[in-house]
C-alpha cells in the first residue's frame, strides 16, 4: 500500500513489519500497518492523537500481540515471540510513562539492567555486595546522561526530565542494536528537550533507533525518516521534508477530523 | 566486603540511600541480641510455647518474602506449612527418618507444591493470583482430607521427635527446642539472604515496575515462580518442625484459616520488614495463648487488634519503628 522504500543507509530493514493489525474489541487501532527500519537511522513515528502509536510501539515489542500482520527482526520472524525474548535478541523500549525502578536509586536502576548480561541475575545465594562490580561499566552509563551527581538519589525523586535520562541509561545498559522511545520528551521543558534530543542523537550513534514524538521541530532536527500514522493506517513514509510537505499530512494535523 | 574502590558507598548499605545506612548496623546489633536473647529465652519460658511461636516466626517469614518482597499475596500458604506437616510427620513415623531428614523431607514436598500451585498461579495477577493460590490450596486440603496416610480428621498422632543425627534425643524438651531454633535460624537466614541477594534485587525491579523488568529482558514469571517456590521451601520447614514440636499433624495446618492467619501476623508485624513478620507471629500466637486461658473470645479480640493496626498503623508494628528511625536519621545533620 506504500510506495517503495527510500534508499538509505542500508538496503534490508533491521526491523519491518507486514500488514501489522490490532483490533480491541472489534476496533482496529492499528490496520495493515507496514513499516520499515534501517538500520543506522533515527527514524520517528508521529501522528495525531488516537493514531496507534503507542499500539505499534507495544506490537513490535510484543508487549501486545498483533491481531494479523508479521515482524521481522535482524531476518528473524518475531510474530510469536515474548517480550522479554524480543529484549533478549536486542530490541528494547522505553515507556510513554517513565518507567523507572522508583524505590531503587539511580545507580541500582542502572545496576538491574546491567545485572542480567553480566549472570548476576539469578543468584539467591549470594550477597549482593557482588553487585558492586557492575559499578564501574554503571558509572559510566550514568556519565553518559549527564546524571552523576544523582547516583544516590532514589529514581522516584529524580525530577521528571532527569527521570527520562535514567530510563535512557538502563536501556543503553543492554547494548542494544535497537532502542524503541515512545515520547521521550513528552511533558518536557526546552531545557530537557534540548537535553534528550543531544543525548539520543550522541547514543544512536551506531544503532537504529524508533521513536514516538509530537514535538515536530525535534523530529525535522533529529530524525532521518519520518512514519506518519493516522486512524491506525500509514499516512505517509519517507524524509521529514517530504512528509511535512504532504497535503493529507497537513489535514491530519491541522485537526480537521471528520470521524 | 571493600573490594569496590569504584563506588565510596560501602558495600552492605546497596539498596539503601545513604541516609539510611545507619538502620544496618542498628541491624545487625538487633539480630545478635534477638539471638542471645533466643538462646537463653527457655530458661524463663514454657519451651514448647517459644517453640510454637518459633514455627509461626518461620512461617510468618517465608509468606513475606513473597508478599513484602515481589509484592504476590497468596492466599494459599497452608497448604506448604501444612503439606510440610503431613510429609514429615509420615516420614517420621511410618518410614522412621532421622528427624533432620524428615524435616527437609516435608520442606521438599512443600516445595512441589509450591512448583505446581506456582506454576499455575503466577499467570494471573492481584487479586485473581490470590483467589487462584486459594482454590489450589483448597484442592490441597481435600486430598489430605482424603488420603488415606493422612487418617483423615484423626490426623497423623503420636509422630516420634528421633534421635537428631543419631545422636542428640529429641524427646528432651531443651534439646527439641535449640533444634527448633536452628531451623529457625536457618529458614530466617536463607529469607534474609534471598532479599538481600542479585536475585533480591532483581525481585525488588519486577516489584517496582514489572513492564520496565520485562523490557529489560528478565522473564518475570520464572523470577517469581522461584520466589514462590522458595517461599513454598521455607513454609516447609516451618510446618515440618511443627510436626515434630506438637507430635502430630492435622488438617488445621492446611486449612484456609491458616492463610488467613499468617497474612494477619505479617500485616501486624510489618510487611516488607525482615524483622516484622517474626514480631507478629509471636504477638498472634502470645495472645491465643493468654486468651484462651482468660475466657475472652480469642478471634474477636484479635480481629480488633487487626482493625487497630490498619487504621492506626499501617505499617505494622516494625513497620512503624522503622519509619520513625529512618525520619529521625534523616533529620540529623550529615556527618
Amino acid at each position: 500500500m506504500q510506495a517503495a522504500p527510500m534508499p538509505v543507509a542500508s538496503t534490508e530493514p533491521i526491523l519491518s513489519a507486514r500488514g501489522l493489525t490490532k483490533e480491541f474489541f472489534g476496533f482496529k487501532a492499528v490496520n495493515g500497518v507496514d513499516l520499515d527500519v534501517y538500520s543506522g537511522t533515527i527514524h520517528a513515528l508521529i501522528g495525531p492523537n488516537g493514531a496507534g502509536k503507542t499500539t505499534v510501539f507495544n506490537l513490535l515489542t510484543k508487549f501486545l500481540s498483533p491481531t494479523a500482520g508479521t515482524i521481522r527482526f535482524d531476518g528473524r520472524d518475531i510474530t510469536r515471540t515474548k517480550p522479554a525474548d524480543v529484549a533478549r535478541l536486542g530490541l528494547v523500549r522505553s515507556f510513554q510513562i517513565s518507567a523507572v525502578f522508583a524505590q531503587l536509586t539511580v545507580l541500582d536502576n542502572v545496576r538491574v539492567a546491567l545485572q542480567r548480561q553480566s549472570g548476576l541475575a539469578t543468584q539467591f545465594w549470594r550477597s549482593n555486595a557482588v553487585l558492586s562490580r557492575l559499578d564501574a561499566r554503571a558509572a559510566e552509563l550514568i556519565e553518559a546522561v549527564g546524571l552523576s551527581s544523582f547516583s544516590e538519589t532514589l529514581a522516584g525523586d529524580l525530577p521528571y526530565g532527569r527521570k527520562r535520562a535514567l530510563e535512557i541509561a538502563t536501556t543503553l545498559a543492554l547494548d542494544p542494536p535497537v532502542m524503541l522511545f515512545d515520547e521521550p520528551m513528552a511533558g518536557m521543558g526546552v531545557e530537557d528537550i534540548g537535553r534528550i534530543s543531544a543525548l539520543i542523537r550522541k547514543v544512536a550513534a551506531g544503532r537504529t533507533v524508533l521513536m514516538v514524538e509530537h514535538n515536530l521541530n525535534v523530529v525535522s532536527d533529529l530524525c532521518d525518516r519520518v512514519t506518519v500514522l493516522a486512524r491506525g493506517e500509514i499516512l505517509a513514509d519517507g524524509d521529514y521534508a517530504a512528509v511535512s510537505a504532504d497535503p493529507r499530512v497537513r489535514e491530519a494535523y491541522m485537526g480537521s477530523e471528520h470521524a | 566486603m571493600s573490594s569496590a574502590p569504584i563506588s565510596n558507598a560501602p558495600a552492605a548499605g546497596i539498596g539503601l540511600p545513604r541516609g539510611q545506612q545507619r538502620l544496618t548496623g542498628l541491624g545487625s546489633a538487633v539480630a545478635t541480641i534477638a539471638l542471645l536473647a533466643l538462646l537463653a529465652a527457655p530458661l524463663a519460658v514454657y519451651p514448647v510455647f517459644l517453640m510454637k511461636i518459633l514455627c509461626f516466626a518461620l512461617f510468618a517469614t517465608a509468606f513475606n518474602l513473597l508478599l513484602g518482597y515481589v509484592g504476590l499475596l497468596s492466599f494459599g500458604h497452608a497448604a506448604f506449612f501444612g503439606g510440610a506437616a503431613y510429609f514429615t510427620a509420615h516420614a517420621a513415623k511410618v518410614w522412621g527418618f532421622e528427624p533432620l531428614l524428615a524435616v527437609l523431607f516435608g520442606a521438599a514436598g512443600a516445595a512441589a507444591i509450591g512448583l505446581v500451585i506456582g506454576f499455575l498461579a503466577i499467570r494471573r495477577q492481584g487479586i485473581y493470583f490470590a483467589m487462584v493460590t486459594l482454590a489450589l490450596s483448597q484442592m490441597v486440603f481435600f486430598v489430605f482430607l482424603q488420603a488415606p496416610f493422612t487418617h483423615g480428621e484423626d490426623g497423623i498422632q503420636n509422630v516420634p521427635r528421633g534421635r537428631l543425627l543419631g545422636l542428640f534425643d529429641l524427646s528432651d524438651t531443651l534439646t527439641m527446642y535449640y533444634f527448633v531454633l536452628a531451623v529457625f535460624v536457618f529458614g530466617f537466614f536463607a529469607a534474609w539472604r534471598i532479599v538481600h541477594s542479585p536475585f533480591g534485587h532483581v525481585l525488588q525491579a519486577i516489584r517496582e515496575n514489572e513492564n520496565r523488568a520485562v523490557s529489560l529482558g528478565y522473564r518475570v514469571e520464572r523470577y517469581k515462580l522461584g520466589a514462590f517456590v522458595m517461599s513454598a521451601f521455607i513454609a516447609g520447614l516451618a510446618g515440618g518442625t511443627k510436626a515434630l514440636v506438637f507430635q502430630i499433624a492435622t488438617l488445621t495446618d492446611v486449612a484456609w484459616q491458616m492463610s488467613g492467619e499468617v497474612i494477619l501476623m505479617t500485616l501486624l508485624g510489618g510487611l516488607g520488614t525482615i524483622l516484622g513478620p517474626s514480631v507478629g507471629a509471636g504477638l498472634v500466637v502470645t495472645l491465643q495463648n493468654y486468651l484462651a486461658a482468660s475466657g475472652l473470645p480469642v478471634t474477636v479480640v484479635i480481629g480488633v487488634i487487626f482493625v487497630l493496626c490498619v487504621l492506626v498503623f499501617r505499617r505494622g508494628l516494625v513497620g512503624e519503628a522503622i519509619h520513625l528511625l529512618r525520619r529521625r536519621a534523616q533529620g540529623l545533620p550529615r556527618r
